[in-house]
């Protein structure tokens, strides 16, 4: 094992740093003088707890849940081009979210939670199940196959949307947006932090369920229960970031990936720092976002979508030859 | 004990693995061999769990494979597949490691590391315990699936086609290994070999098959015979002894 000691408590003071400016960034004038000082303390005060925090909370627990995500969904695929939207898991979600708006726009969050995590897991299945019939003969057919089912739901959910005049919605889901996070309307997040944690006690399974059916079995690992256990914390984590902040792309591609180029694929080791290095990248990315066009503000899928198309291209490149 | 009884494997109407009897005692080093498409790695694979057989039981100890518990039986039995594509980066530390997963699930103890540490010093692993897998030669990843499987520490261990990818130096080294595994610590290891003077100097016990049924078994004396190999595998061989082996020379 490499010493994982030092570096892991300088990244997480790097996500703290990252964490403590998000709190600060914004079009209201909140700071260190307007919290403690005279005039304006109250309101800045109201917008730290009810604004600024919620949205840096829910910036952390999303990126560090998707990346995670990516991370399982690549470890049981045994494919590194996965993540929840290359694999029909994202946009069968998303389908999820709009029936549910449409036929029981009254359920609790719960419902509407369990509804989406359902389809996302439906779709999942799906996608796995096309595999199967698929001859591979690249690593790269895998992504496409999923990308392609994605689009089918998606034509799908639009299809439906359009009709029943839920477009606007439909594109609030797809495309990942942390400004109207407000307190009371991000702790859906909470639900897949605890996912992540499962999935982190879990770590050793997950590995070895990754070496292939034939060698988890001889090591005395129920394949199916592993690889159902995995499937439904993708598809619940899923639900729960695109119910409350929507798809945030690449995410789940780029982060394992960098992560097992440097530490490898041993779960135990690697899915702590994939869950920082999500959580950093989309913290990152949201103040960027911010600051570019202050007053205004590019949503985290926009930036998501350039900075992470532009990290995976690299990757692609680099990994070329060995990256199934 | 391995016992098999009456073993049938069909795919699609196309019989792999046809009513095959075979009783294995403990202890020793047994060969399989036989024609590509004989059924050997069918049959492995059945043994250990990996593919249900379409008629038959196969039980070890007294355990039936297809009712155990896999974590129960991955104490007592080990399998190695000859293809292991393997896309996680994993070190071969890592890796060999996970061989102790049936004992520990995961939190290795003193007991653990020393198995470790023993399967990496006897398969020639240690200078590069901290390499990932996919920065190793075949031959070398091949080494390195191997030691997990002994750091496993089952009492008995199928290995299909073990000297895959290995040169003639790290295969002798292998099968003495086995050959040692076998007298040293009582274990039972069975080989799917390709080479039959491997099978012939090494083993205890050599069974052969041909059309998915065992056609011959017994010790090297009785099966490395030119009327055995013309039945096995139809080549004419001749069969000399040097220092005591029965070598096969079939390559005219």
């Amino acid at each position: 094992m490499p010493p994982a000691v030092k570096p892991f408590p300088l990244a997480l003071a790097g996500i703290g740093l990252l964490a403590g400016w998000s709190l600060f960034v914004g079009v209201s004038d909140v700071s260190v003088g307007t919290l403690f000082g005279d005039g304006a303390a109250d309101r800045a005060a109201l917008v730290l707890l009810v604004s600024r925090l919620p949205r840096t909370l829910a910036l952390i627990l999303a990126g560090a849940a998707m990346a995670v995500s990516g991370l399982l969904l690549q470890i049981l695929v045994r494919n590194r081009f996965v993540e929840p939207s290359t694999a029909g898991t994202a946009e069968s979600a998303i389908f999820g979210m709009m029936m549910v708006s449409l036929l029981a726009p009254e359920a609790p969050v719960i419902g509407r939670m369990a509804a989406t995590s359902v389809c996302a897991l439906a779709g999942t299945g799906l996608f796995l199940a096309i595999l199967r019939r698929v001859p591979l003969r690249s690593p790269l057919v895998v992504p496409l196959v999923g990308l392609m089912l994605g689009g089918v739901i998606t034509a799908l959910t639009e299809f439906v949307a359009y009709r029943h005049d839920l477009m606007q919605s439909v594109r609030a889901w797809e495309m990942g947006d942390f400004s109207a996070i407000l307190l009371g309307r991000y702790e859906l997040l909470w639900v897949s932090a605890a996912l992540t944690g499962v999935a982190y006690l879990a770590a050793d399974r997950f590995t070895v369920a990754g070496m292939g059916r034939d060698v988890a079995t001889n090591l005395g690992i129920d394949h199916r229960k592993v690889m159902a256990l995995g499937l439904v914390i993708v598809s619940m984590t899923t639900a729960a970031v695109i119910a409350t902040c929507g798809m945030i792309p690449f995410l789940g591609l780029i982060v394992p990936n960098i992560v097992s180029l440097i530490r490898g694929d041993n779960m135990r080791g690697s899915l702590p720092w994939v869950a920082l290095m999500g959580a950093g990248l989309v913290l990152a990315c949201d103040i960027a976002g911010r600051l570019v066009i202050h007053p205004y503000e590019i949503p985290i899928g926009t930036m998501m979508g350039v900075i992470g198309s532009a990290l995976f291209l690299y990757l692609l490149l680099r990994r070329n030859g060995h990256a199934g | 004990m391995i016992d098999v009884k009456n073993i049938k494997k069909s795919y699609n109407g196309t019989v792999v693995v046809d009513g095959v009897t075979l009783s294995l005692p403990a202890g020793g080093v047994i060969s399989l061999i036989g024609a590509n498409g004989a059924g050997k790695s069918t049959l492995l694979s059945i043994v250990s769990r990996l593919l249900p057989m379409s008629a038959g039981t196969v039980e070890i100890d007294g355990m039936d494979v297809t009712t155990t518990p896999g974590d129960v039986l991955a104490r007592r039995l080990s399998i190695l597949r000859q293809d292991n594509h393997i896309m996680s980066r994993l070190t071969v530390e890592d890796l060999v490691a996970f061989g102790r997963y049936p004992h520990s699930k995961g939190r290795l103890t003193g007991t653990d590391r020393e198995h470790i540490a023993k399967a990496l010093r006897y398969l020639d692993l240690e200078p590069l315990a901290g390499r990932f897998l996919d920065e190793l030669s075949g031959g070398q990843r091949q080494r390195a699936f191997i030691a997990m499987v002994l750091c496993q520490d089952t009492e008995y261990i199928l290995l299909d086609e073990p000297l895959n990818n290995l040169d003639v130096k790290h295969a002798v080294a292998m099968m003495k290994l086995f050959r040692r595994t076998a007298d040293e610590f009582g274990k039972t290891v069975v080989l799917v070999l390709h080479d039959i003077n491997f099978a012939s100097c090494y083993s205890d016990r050599i069974v052969a098959m041909r059309d998915g049924r065992v056609v011959h078994q017994g010790p090297p004396e009785a099966i490395i015979t030119p009327e055995v190999i013309r039945d096995v595998y139809g080549v004419e061989a001749q069969v000399m002894e040097a220092g005591g082996r029965r070598i096969a020379l079939y390559y005219q």
